[in-house]
């Protein structure tokens, strides 16, 4: 019965972001306000409090142990970007007055590369998601983030300030695909998207939140890293599902078929399943298998199959089992600190 | 002196760039505040006459932005080393050419160095004091005439999301004399930055996404006022290579206005410490847990497991703050400090000790940190010539200037001689003083006999002996050598006195005026003579028996004539915060 009623309220929030969204996206830019002196220090410190420095796995081989975020409810969740850093047993979450919180991961989405943290703190400001703004190229931008890790203690995150610059989709798909979204990204001129900026809010001169700031990014081609954001509008639906529950996909087939895929069929050898949740990292792949031709690598951790999320061998074994030989298996890995999305099949 | 001006097609061609510059500023601004005038809306006659009101507020707007930078650009200075060997950005800050900029440009320029200034002119410049700690060097552009300076403001009161910019010679391009502005936002304040692997530690600054690149080290940071809020030095880097990346790091023009008059005594500088650790608890509080007995806090009454409230009248909620606020204050300073415990709150005043030992400092001077050498360092402008024969200038271990050091010393002491002049009196001096409690005081001081009368007994100094093993009368901390080197001093001046230099000057708690330091050494004990700045007299004598132990503090005040000689006749005499003697001079016999 909880259950229902939790369900219902998250429907019902979620109705009614969207309602929110469609009829804030009508008044566009005509609704940003500057202040008179030119200065954003109102905006600031009306903002600053709502933004997380976060700290999780990392501090080794030139990886950050920390990244930025956002308070998106009363009830403490945070919005912040989906990396290692959230891969650790204890994540904190501190606030611009230095207090710190264990937060646990609510949910995230790989394809959208975010993630959904949560603190046990009510009554914080947050960052009402159906009071967005639509963003145009041209607009006067800021950028809070804790990049660097500049803002320890209790010192409040960092703001820069640029335009957007172009609202395009990225095409960074040579080899490995360093970034899965696929979506709308905003351009920045600004600095915005260093080491630890990642998850950070980008808002408008008035205060409006558009988006949140991508992971560092650099064409290996030109040496040049883009600094981008996210658009607030893109992930309506992805952080509804986060929050009600559903981020998990309806698998594909609801019948198992009868020539039913399998981890032997592929070519795929993972650790031996001795515990009750073995994460399925790959022990080795068989020579001249789709897992080989596919790029499927020893090591590397099996996250998602077609979409839907598995934690554990078992898991893996059961989500293969819905789907038939014939098909195409996409496979999200974790390699290193690098996502990459893998297509196996059978030739 | 030599002036080297620019031919005039290349001063116009600087103009014609800053104008050029401007006008694409103009057009950003244009094109940013184009769409919030004109979305949704007709092109009507009404419109237009409020675009053209918009046109004419942007351009006012522009007109003034220009107007102030304009004006902070004449007391920038491009540094370069001699024989074009590193070089940096500075700025002026009096009209006698003293200028502020980094001791890490400073540093491999040597003693002296070159300074382009945007009216044309190229002066040779001499290191005054350097702060290796808070990189902060202090020089002196050697000029006939006045030089344009910059107003300082209260760095305090720079707020997050202000706009600010940058002034300097980034990559070291203002070889035409013209220095480079750079716009941006406040990003942060009161940023604490931890030392990296050196001495150097940026405490309290300023954080900005105005581009902070390789050369604007040393360079002025202004607010939209066009007061000095920093001093630009530092930047986050790290894999993108020495370029700007949206971080740039000023230290606050507050803590240069503090070690100011440290830095004028052409000394190597020193920041301070408290002698205690301190650490955020989990309640928030900022709890003591770690204390030195030795240290002047624990003198004080500060123990483990007080809570740190406010720390230099500045509120403390994090351990941060406090290291934050520690952070820029020079060595020897006073500060009010208010900490709980049981719930009562207690201020005390605390004298920091210093953060390095003598040779440290030494040691970052003469090593220290690498030379800054932006890429595509260009050579001095043609010619430029060392010079041959340094002014102002004289080597001392120990000191970054021992010429500046003189000339204060000299400065303080010819002022004070100029009031009451004690040289030629003669050897033995005679007080009686009425003390608090109406009995008599009496002080013989001789060179060669020193004694006293006091309510408890007769005291007498064996001057053969070490001076801090005589800390009579008891109770006092020593006012008995305290006053034969109050004599000493005057008698024989400061050359004579001993080891003896100028400190600089500093606030004190009890006091209006800034203070005027001697050092010195007498024996094996050390003294601190306080000149008032705005009198020149004597106002207080510190005696250290050694760095563990309270001082004998006699504060002197109520300057009178007596016996042709202008005399202080107020005597206060504090040891371990309590009040030894307050005594009034009522007779000064000067004998054979």
């Amino acid at each position: 019965m909880k259950d229902l009623m939790t369900n219902i309220m998250n429907l019902t929030w979620l109705l009614l972001v969207l309602l929110g969204c469609t009829t804030f996206s009508n008044s566009g830019i005509a609704h940003q306000r500057y202040p008179a002196d030119g200065s954003f220090t109102k905006v600031v410190q009306k903002i600053q409090p709502k933004i997380i420095k976060i700290y999780g796995a990392g501090g080794f081989r030139g990886l950050e142990s920390y990244q930025s975020g956002f308070l998106i409810s009363n009830e403490g969740h945070i919005l912040t970007s989906w990396s290692y850093v959230l891969d650790s047993d204890i994540v904190l979450a501190v606030l611009d007055d230095g207090k710190k919180y264990p937060a646990t991961l609510v949910g995230m989405d790989p394809q959208y590369e975010i993630a959904i943290l949560k603190i046990d703190v009510t009554e914080l400001p947050f960052f009402d998601l159906s009071q967005t703004l639509e963003s145009e190229v041209g607009m006067k931008v800021l950028a809070f983030s804790n990049l660097y890790g500049i803002a320890v203690g209790n010192e409040a995150s960092s703001v820069l300030h640029g335009y957007i610059c172009a609202k395009t989709k990225l095409t960074v798909r040579q080899g490995s695909r360093k970034i899965n979204y696929d979506g709308e990204v905003l351009v920045l001129d600004a600095m915005s998207n260093n080491p630890g900026a990642a998850g950070g809010a980008l808002v408008s001169g008035s205060g409006d939140l558009l988006g949140i700031l991508g992971k560092e990014l650099k064409n290996d081609l030109t040496g040049t890293w883009i600094n981008y954001a996210i658009p607030i509008a893109e992930l309506e639906g992805v952080v509804g599902d986060i929050l009600s529950g559903n981020e998990r996909v309806a698998r594909a087939e609801t019948i198992k078929p009868k020539q039913a895929m399998s981890t032997q069929f592929l070519g795929i050898v993972t650790l031996p399943n001795i515990l009750s949740k073995t994460p399925p990292f790959v022990d080795h792949v068989l020579d001249k298998s789709p897992a080989k031709e596919g790029g499927l690598m020893a090591d590397d951790l099996i996250l998602f199959v077609n979409k839907r999320r598995i934690t554990s061998c078992d898991d893996l074994d059961e989500e293969l089992s819905f789907i038939d030989q014939e098909d195409i298996v996409t496979l999200l890995v974790q390699r290193g600190e690098k996502l990459m999305t893998l297509d196996l099949e059978i030739e | 002196m030599r002036f080297l001006k620019p031919d005039k097609t290349s001063t116009t061609k600087c103009r014609l760039r800053l104008r050029a510059v401007w006008g694409c500023r103009l057009l950003t601004i244009a094109i940013c505040l184009t769409p919030l005038a004109l979305s949704g809306q007709e092109n009507t006659p009404q419109t237009r006459s409020k675009q053209d009101d918009l046109d004419k507020l942007v351009y006012k707007a522009e007109q003034e932005r220009i107007r102030i930078v304009q004006s902070t650009l004449k007391s920038a200075i491009s540094i370069f080393g001699p024989g074009g060997n590193g070089g940096g950005s500075g700025v002026v800050i009096s009209a006698d050419g003293y200028a502020i900029t980094n001791f890490h440009v400073t540093q491999p320029c040597g003693t002296h160095m070159k300074c382009s200034m945007p009216n044309g002119k190229l002066y040779d410049a001499v290191i005054v004091g350097v702060d290796p700690t808070g990189d902060v060097a202090l020089i002196k552009l050697f000029s006939e005439e006045p030089l344009p300076f910059a107003k300082l403001a209260d760095s305090n009161e720079v707020e997050v999301g202000q706009w600010c910019f940058a002034v300097g010679n980034p990559f070291l391009l203002a070889t035409d004399f013209q220095p480079t502005v750079t716009y941006g936002l406040v990003s942060g304040v009161h940023r604490y930055q931890y030392p990296s692997g050196t001495l150097l530690e940026y405490t309290d600054c300023i954080q900005v996404d105005a581009s902070i690149n390789p050369g604007n080290s040393g360079g002025p940071l202004y607010n939209m006022k066009g007061e000095l809020i920093g001093i630009n030095g530092r930047g986050s880097f790290e894999k993108r290579g020495r370029v700007n990346v949206g971080v740039g790091y000023a230290i606050s023009i507050n803590q240069v206005k503090n070690f100011l008059d440290y830095l004028k005594s052409g000394r190597i500088v020193d920041h301070a410490t408290l002698g205690a650790q301190v650490f955020s608890d989990a309640d928030g509080q900022v709890v003591v847990n770690n204390i030195l007995s030795t240290s002047d806090a624990y003198r004080r009454g500060l123990r483990y497991g007080d809570e740190i409230v406010f720390f230099a009248d500045r509120p403390i909620h994090h351990a941060n703050d406090f290291k934050n606020v520690l952070g820029i204050y020079p060595k020897g300073w006073r500060v009010p400090l208010t900490f709980r415990r049981e719930g009562v709150l207690n201020t005390i005043q605390v004298r920091l000790a210093g953060v390095h030992r003598p040779a440290e400092l030494l040691n970052a001077v003469e090593k220290g940190a690498p030379a800054q050498r932006p890429p595509g360092q260009k050579k001095l402008p043609k010619n430029h010539k060392v010079v041959s024969n340094p002014k102002e200038y004289e080597q001392k271990k120990g000191y970054a200037n021992y010429y500046f050091n003189e000339l204060h010393r000299k400065r303080v002491w010819d002022r004070f001689v100029k009031v009451t002049d004690w040289k030629k009196t003669e050897a033995t001096w005679q007080l009686k003083f009425t003390d608090q409690n109406s009995s008599t005081v009496e002080l013989g001081l001789n060179e060669n006999q020193v004694g006293g009368l006091f309510p408890l007994g007769p005291e007498l100094l064996d001057l053969s002996k070490d001076l801090d093993q005589q800390l009579v009368p008891l109770g006092s901390g020593g006012l008995l050598v305290a006053a034969h080197l109050w004599k000493h001093l005057l008698q024989e001046g400061p050359e004579k006195f001993g080891e003896l230099y100028y400190l600089g000057a500093m606030p004190l708690p009890t006091m209006q005026n800034k203070q005027e330091v001697f050092v010195a050494v007498h024996d094996v004990v050390e003294c601190r003579f306080y000149f008032d700045s705005e009198t020149g007299l004597l106002s207080l004598l510190e005696l250290y028996p050694d760095e563990m132990t309270d001082p004998c503090e006699i504060y002197f005040t109520n300057y009178q004539v007596q016996e042709g000689m202008k005399v202080p006749v107020h005597w206060r005499v504090i040891w371990s915060d309590f009040e030894f003697s307050n005594m009034q001079l009522k007779e000064l016999k000067i004998t054979k």
